[in-house]
């Protein structure tokens, strides 16, 4: 009987992160399978999706799936377990990254910078970025619901704004320009060569591996990390409070939660998140700071990784953020797929869905300026992520998360259909 | 704790802390503007007819978000989309000629632009397709969530907004489209303070939007969309038509928001007469005069958007010294200042209602 799904026997074997030997099993391999994704082995070769998303061109977008899966943790645990709402997470995310350039940064005369490693700098960035959620959030917990959201939405704002006044770009660069984000080299202290050099190509334990690559074993590392710990907050103490608040927050409070305190703690840890996330969203993807990155579609984007993966669940961040980030690299590789295809049916659709440069009829646009009233690749991805917000919100509010649980339950069920 | 607070705030026909601190602090500033009044009465003039203006526009929108909000429980962030699409469907009626007798030069100034009939009717047109644009998302996309948690639908609105957004940049493109008005850039004197005619237009359109709204209200129909407001399935129940109020919800708040993004592209907001894809963030320049004033009142958004108005051109012409830290475009964030003090003094704004918590 031991083993078997939805038999509990004891309280402690229904609180474990996998109840069943399958579960471990399973995301044993999975593990096993995403160390070996970047590695050049012939097993790797084998497996689809892994086979090219291991390669250089494409392990930059699996690394920022994983900074939005780790920013995304964090605005799950307070909207989506605390069920506070906020549209501010980009601004956590931009204390974050201002405050990793502070601290691991190179100081000029127009820039402030310390040159710390990045064992202080990226705690450092989400201790900020806490901290900044705690002075907020006496505010926050005053408002509900919609007022919240636009509050948090103005803090947004409020930031770029910062950001970009004569003393805010001393520590986020000129606006619009921005400035060089800190290194992802650890280092002890500020000594010359670092202990793990994460900027060119190298050799680590007979493997030749990109300074992607390399970058993409520390983001895996802190994506295990964080989403261990997401998933284990929702199983203390502090983590059945949050819920209970979501649920309803005067029951929450009669029966003894503070709601005060609670809703302080999850503005704490989700902008703790939204912090390191921005510092190696700035170091590791865009390798600059700059304070106009940090505005409203950021924080529509986190709302949308959070409400396509499923609210409420930590495998709901990691998938959306697959999700999300990898669609629009699939629409541009398979425009420019149909692009090249001549003759037959796949031929004729690519003659009717694209333009070249000289406009005949079709409705995306291959270049990157159109010459009519046709969108490129780019527009049409932004308006695919509008689309896909709305359907999955009409169609699934779940997200995938509800999706994976319905396809679970048929085969369960099967071959019977109750 | 917090249920003390609570009632202190909730406490009506009674002079509370915070009245006696919203009376003083208004007191205060009063004392103020009237000292600037004498110290230089024509800049004092100016500034406030520029910030009566700005707060009309901003009244306007924020009598758009209320609509939605009184009817469909929601905030719809796509409101600046849709105040785009709407002037710029006008900037194609005006400026190509699109529709007869528009280019007839104007009788009130020298500088032609279009006539007043010929225009007028532009604008009904416009405002006819942007009812139609308000309908049909209305009917794809909120429809189907009646019933469905609040925010998702909030977060709808930021979807469609990101989508339309786009179609938008894509007409405007690189070239702006100007949008002409028949009230054309001049302006009339005071004494020497300057009053652009952009300003009398936006404060008679935002008392005809009132003065439209309250009416509205007390009608049939408004009275089922309050009905609907405050319990859906009570308001079915009763025979209510909910789909039908959501769409006349749509439809009228996209004509305001299309009347606000007219307005959004005149002097008080920006200089450039024309529509921009940055036009569009006047919605959220507006939202904390309806945060300010409630979500769900109508007399809340004409105030909240004066209050919101004064004071960030005010604060943009008097306190250049004090905030100047802030930073060159600070005025910007003043709104956000001032709604975030409101908030905290109340928190469902100066004329929301408090949200009835049930256990």
């Amino acid at each position: 009987m031991l083993g078997r799904p939805n038999l509990y026997t004891s309280y402690k074997q229904e609180s474990q992160i996998f109840p069943t030997w399958t579960q471990k099993a399973a995301l044993g391999v999975f593990l096993l399978i995403l160390i070996a994704m970047p590695l050049d082995l012939w097993l790797t070769e084998q497996i689809p999706f892994v086979r090219f998303l291991g390669d250089n061109e494409w392990l930059p977008l699996v690394n920022k799936v994983m900074v939005f899966a780790i920013a995304t943790l964090g605005l799950n645990l307070l909207a989506g377990v605390a069920g506070q709402v906020s549209l501010g997470h980009a601004f956590f995310m931009g204390v974050g990254a201002v405050t990793a350039v502070f601290l691991g940064g190179q100081g000029s005369e127009n820039a402030h910078g310390l040159g710390l490693p990045i064992w202080i700098w990226l705690p450092g960035a989400g201790v900020a970025a806490a901290l900044a959620g705690l002075i907020v959030s006496p505010v926050a917990v005053r408002l509900r619901g919609l007022y919240l959201a636009i509050v948090t939405l103005g803090l947004v704002f409020f930031g770029i704004h910062l950001g970009n006044t004569k003393w805010g770009a001393k520590f986020a660069g000129a606006p619009g320009l921005g400035r060089k984000a800190p290194k992802l080299d650890i280092r002890i202290w500020k000594e010359e060569t670092p202990l793990v050099n994460l900027d060119d190509d190298g050799r680590w334990l007979g493997f030749d591996l990109s300074d992607k690559a390399k970058t993409y074993f520390l983001l895996l590392g802190l994506t295990v990390v964080l989403a261990v710990m997401a998933k284990n907050i929702l199983r203390t103490r502090t983590g059945r409070a949050l819920q209970a608040i979501r649920d309803r927050d005067i029951a929450a409070e009669v029966m003894g939660i503070p709601e005060f305190r609670y809703k302080l703690i999850a503005f704490g840890i989700s902008s703790f998140y939204a912090g390191i996330a921005g510092a190696l969203f700035s170091a590791a993807l865009s390798g600059q700071v700059l304070a106009a990155d940090f505005g409203l579609f950021f924080s529509v984007e986190f709302i949308a990784v959070l409400l396509i993966g499923g609210a409420g669940t930590t495998a709901g961040p990691l998938v959306g953020a697959f999700f999300v980030v990898m669609i629009p690299k699939f629409v541009e590789t398979f425009t420019k797929w149909l692009d090249k295809t001549e003759g037959g049916i796949t031929g004729k659709f690519a003659d009717l869905a694209l333009t070249g440069p000289d406009g005949d009829f079709g409705v995306i646009s291959t270049g990157t300026q159109t010459p009519g009233w046709q969108l490129n690749v780019f527009d049409w991805n932004i308006v695919l992520f509008g689309f896909l917000i709305i359907v999955f919100l009409i169609f699934e509010p779940l997200g995938l998360y509800g999706v994976w649980v319905r396809v679970r339950n048929y085969w369960k069920r099967w071959p019977f259909s109750y | 704790m917090t249920s003390i607070t609570l009632r202190l705030l909730n406490a009506r026909g009674s002079v509370s802390p915070v009245t006696a601190f919203m009376v003083g602090l208004g007191s205060v500033l009063g004392v103020f503007m009237v000292l600037q009044l004498f110290n230089d009465p024509e800049i004092f003039i100016q500034t406030l007819a520029k910030s009566l203006g700005l707060g009309s526009v901003y009244a306007i929108i924020a009598l758009g978000f209320v609509l939605i909000f009184k009817a469909t429980q929601t905030v719809n962030f796509a409101q600046g989309g849709l105040a785009v699409a709407g002037a710029l469907f006008l900037s194609f009626l005006v400026a190509d000629d699109n529709i007869p007798f528009t280019t007839i030069s104007n009788p009130f100034n020298d500088i032609p632009g279009p006539s007043w009939i010929g225009w007028g009717a532009s604008v009904i047109v416009a405002m006819i397709f942007a009812a139609i644009l308000g309908l049909v998302i209305e009917r794809l996309t909120i429809r189907p969530m009646i019933g469905q948690p609040l925010f998702s639908v909030a977060v709808i609105t930021l979807g469609l907004e990101i989508v339309i957004r786009v179609f938008n940049n894509d007409a405007v493109k690189i070239e702006f489209r100007s949008l002409e008005v028949p009230w054309g850039v001049d302006g009339f004197r005071i004494g020497d303070a300057f009053i652009t005619w952009s300003v009398v237009a936006a404060m008679i359109t935002a008392a005809i939007a009132f003065v439209a709204v309250y009416f509205f209200y007390r009608s049939r129909t408004g009275i089922a969309m309050r009905a609907v407001a405050f319990d859906q399935e009570a308001a079915m129940a009763q025979g209510i038509d909910v789909g039908r109020v959501f769409a006349i919800a749509w439809a009228a708040g996209a004509v305001l928001a299309m009347i606000g993004g007219i307005f959004a592209t005149q002097p008080p907001v920006r200089q450039t007469l024309s529509v921009e894809p940055e036009t569009a963030t006047i919605a959220f320049r507006a939202l904390p005069a309806v945060i300010l004033g409630g979500l769900d009142s109508a007399t809340g958004a004409l105030l909240g958007g004066l209050i919101i108005g004064l004071a960030e051109i005010f604060a943009g012409q008097y306190a250049a010294g004090e905030v100047g830290w802030l930073g060159a475009g600070y005025p910007l964030i003043v709104p956000y200042i001032v709604m975030i003090i409101g908030l905290i003094i109340r928190p469902y704004g100066l004329f929301g209602t408090p949200e009835i918590r049930r256990v």
